[in-house]
């Protein structure tokens, strides 16, 4: 099981999770999760590599600055939904299309 | 004093002008129609060419000149430059013109009193003036050549003056053509000058001959080239037509133009040429001079219009001038030129001053059918116009050639001239028989019209009460240049009539010609001493003979001249026909020409024009209409329409994926990258 395939393979599906999430959820919250394993998956890969790659605590520090960041990016993107919601009472983001115009 | 002789030329040549340019715009608005202003232009220039002369006088010299010049225009090789050149035969020319102007402003003053174009007159009295002292001082042959039509034009405007005649606007462009046939072949002779030499100024032309630049059969057609503006401009045969009917002009500008000055710009040119002139064209100019002379004298013999006689009189006089050039006494020319100039113009006055009574009285009479013109309706005016019948008797005097006047001098000079010509080349004996014929008949005609004008019993009794001497405006002219009719202005500080030497032999030298192998000055003049006093005999007798004659048919009336003129009826109706010039001109030339002229335009119009020009247009609209087909059909509607549709086409395509929604961009770049990493796996 101590095994760097098995690692990337749960990696490889909580990034498929997540961008199928991002891409079929109509609600602005849980497009913003699906981001969030995204970010996970990259998490698992780097911790993966920095334990089987030998790289000592790089991946480590790769991967807490990607924690922080997420939190820095959760933060900014509940702003943008509160701010959806405040112009157009919904957070439907199929509703949010004004980018065609 | 070195440079007051261009100074002074300089404002004799343009304070007409300046006369000229206020008159016509300010004239009408000034007091007396701005007639003061002419007045004073000319006579600041009559004073300023009565002090050059003066100066030259006390100077002495035959060899005085002076030029000066600037570059008019230069383009690398070829430059031409406008100038002067000031010798004692330019400074006696414009004191000749500026007299006569002077006389004929203040002449006119009453003459044209009422014309309703009285500002305008005097403006283009201005404009002549201009242009005749331009053609005087001018120092090469395309600076005269610009005056030389300049005077054409005020001639032409000048005539023309009462143009609502239908007369005077046909007798203005006649004249105006008629010059233009001459300046052609001054024009041609300038051209031919030019290539040759390489240059327009007079003294390099000379020079350019003496070396021999240019010579033989080219040097004469030049010389005849020039010449031909001489007799457009001096009207000679077979371009003398014009100046009869130059007369349907003012009476003073007859004076001036017709008679003293424009006419005697072709013998001016003859005599600033003379050098140039080869044998065979020396020859050419002597027959046209010598038979002017006497062609025209004997048209004058029938003449009844008094104006008409003069003004052949004036052609004979040119031709006499023409014919002195022509033999080789060239100053003589020149001489005669001075001479006639004051008692033709004062012949011109007198006639003037008698038309204008004649019209007075006539119209006092209410008759508007009269001729005031026709030496028929005159007579007996003697007793009634003293003043102008004695002025106007000196000077007939002195065209008659009879001693003690001017005439005689000027004459006998010519004539002599004449005679040694054809001593040394006895093949021209036409010459001085043309010569002495003209003064007899001169003689003969000039006292008929005195005789038939002053004498006599009136032929229109009715009209001679009416008749006044003319008010001093028109007899102050006329008594001056009668004075100056005498021989004594001539001879100074000689005072014997029969003298050939004066202050003007002594002023104007000939000079030896530069064409090789023509006589010089020096024997030229030798001969014609030598014939002088057998020319002298002869000239008093013919002129005696011409004058006894006129007496005897018309005072004595011992000769009728009804019965004569019917015993050579044909040569009486040729003569009083002009020889029919003008009928055969007509016939010969202008018919022709205005038939040819009408042919050519067919041509033009109806074939050049409509199959050619008007091809051109079709074939053009074709094509056009074409390639217009193609541009709109082809280029418009296929290429740059079609690049317009597809554009449009794949915009509507594609706008359909861009739904604004992020999620389906993501899709996109999700579906993208696993289409590439499918790809990359191969």
């Amino acid at each position: 099981m101590d095994h760097l395939n098995n690692y990337l393979l749960i990696s490889a599906v909580l990034f498929s999770l997540g961008v199928f999430g991002v891409i079929t959820r109509r609600n602005g919250i849980a497009v913003l999760m699906g981001v969030e394993l995204i970010l996970n998956a990259a998490n698992i890969n780097f911790v993966a590599f920095s334990r089987f790659g030998g790289m000592n605590l790089d991946g480590h520090i790769f991967a807490l600055i990607v924690i922080v960041l997420a939190a820095a990016e959760a933060a900014v993107a509940l702003a943008i939904v509160i701010n959806i919601y405040n112009n157009l009472e919904t957070i439907n983001v199929d509703e949010a299309s004004s980018l065609r115009e | 004093m070195e440079n007051i002789f261009i100074k002074y030329s300089l404002a004799i040549l343009f304070l007409p002008l300046v006369a000229f340019v206020v008159q016509i715009f300010f004239g009408k608005r000034l007091p007396r129609g701005g007639d003061w202003v002419s007045i004073s232009a000319i006579l600041t220039t009559l004073i300023l060419s009565i002090i050059m002369f003066a100066t030259i006088l006390l100077d002495y010299n035959p060899n005085f000149s002076k030029e000066a010049s600037f570059v008019w225009f230069d383009m690398g090789y070829f430059s031409v430059s406008l100038g002067f050149l000031i010798d004692n035969l330019t400074i006696i020319m414009l004191l000749v013109v500026a007299l006569i102007s002077t006389c004929t402003h203040i002449f006119s003053t009453e003459y044209m009193k009422g014309d309703i174009r009285y500002s305008r007159y005097f403006a283009y009295l201005g404009l002549f003036t201009f242009s005749m002292n331009g053609i005087v001082l001018a120092n090469s042959l395309i600076s005269m050549y610009m005056f030389w039509e300049l005077v054409g034009v005020s001639s032409y405007l000048l005539i023309g003056h009462w143009f609502e005649k239908d007369s005077a606007a046909d007798a203005s462009k006649k004249a105006f053509l008629t010059n233009r046939v001459g300046d052609i072949g001054f024009f041609i002779g300038i051209m031919l000058i030019y290539s040759a030499v390489g240059s327009f100024v007079f003294s390099d032309v000379f020079q350019g001959v003496q070396k021999g630049l240019i010579t033989g059969g080219a040097l004469t057609f030049a010389g005849v080239g020039l010449f031909m503006g001489a007799m457009g401009k001096s009207s000679q045969f077979p371009l003398h037509i014009w100046l009869p009917d130059a007369m349907e002009g003012p009476t003073p500008v007859s004076a001036l133009m017709h008679a003293a000055t424009m006419v005697a710009a072709g013998v001016y040119l003859s005599v600033r040429i003379f050098p140039i002139l080869t044998p065979d064209a020396l020859v050419i100019v002597a027959y046209v001079g010598g038979f002017t002379a006497i062609f025209a004298a004997s048209i004058a013999v029938t003449q009844t219009d008094i104006k008409k006689v003069l003004a052949y009189s004036t052609v004979s006089q040119l031709g006499y001038m023409i014919l002195a050039v022509g033999t080789g006494v060239y100053t003589a020319a020149f001489f005669h030129l001075l001479t006639h100039a004051m008692f033709k113009a004062n012949l011109f006055y007198g006639s003037g001053s008698v038309i204008h009574a004649m019209h007075h009285a006539l119209h006092e009479k209410h008759d508007d059918k009269t001729d005031p013109q026709d030496m028929g309706n005159m007579g007996g005016l003697k007793s009634k116009m003293p003043i102008t019948y004695w002025s106007m008797l000196v000077s007939t005097f002195a065209i008659a050639g009879v001693p003690l006047f001017s005439g005689f001098l000027s004459k006998d000079a010519v004539l002599a001239g004449t005679l040694s010509f054809a001593l040394q080349n006895p093949v021209h004996f036409l010459l001085p028989v043309f010569g002495f014929l003209a003064a007899a008949i001169t003689a003969f005609y000039m006292f008929r019209m005195m005789f038939l004008t002053f004498h006599g019993e009136p032929n229109m009794p009715e009209i001679v009460d009416h008749i006044h001497e003319s008010p001093k405006q028109m007899f102050g002219p006329i008594i001056l240049l009668g004075i100056l009719s005498t021989f004594v202005w001539y001879t100074l500080p000689n005072l014997n009539p029969m003298s050939t030497y004066g202050w003007f032999t002594d002023l104007v030298v000939p000079k030896n010609s530069a064409v090789p192998g023509n006589p010089t000055a020096i024997e030229i003049e030798k001969a014609a001493h030598d014939a002088h006093y057998l020319a002298m005999y002869l000239s008093i007798s013919v002129a005696t003979i011409g004058i006894f004659l006129s007496w005897l048919t018309y005072i004595k009336k011992v000769l009728s001249a009804d019965v004569w003129s019917k015993r050579f009826g044909v040569l009486f109706r040729l003569s009083q026909n002009k020889f029919y010039f003008d009928e055969n001109y007509d016939k010969y030339i202008y018919r022709p020409s205005l038939r040819l002229a009408n042919k050519i335009s067919w041509i033009d119009w109806e074939l050049y024009d409509k199959y050619f020009i008007n091809g051109f247009g079709h074939l053009t609209k074709w094509a056009s209409d074409v390639s217009g087909k193609f541009d709109f059909d082809t280029i418009d509607q296929i290429i740059v329409d079609g690049f317009g549709r597809i554009t449009n086409l794949l915009g509507e395509t594609f706008k359909t994926i861009q739904t604004g929604r992020l999620q389906n961009y993501l899709l996109y770049v999700t579906a993208g990258i696993i289409i590439i990493m499918v790809i990359q796996s191969f």
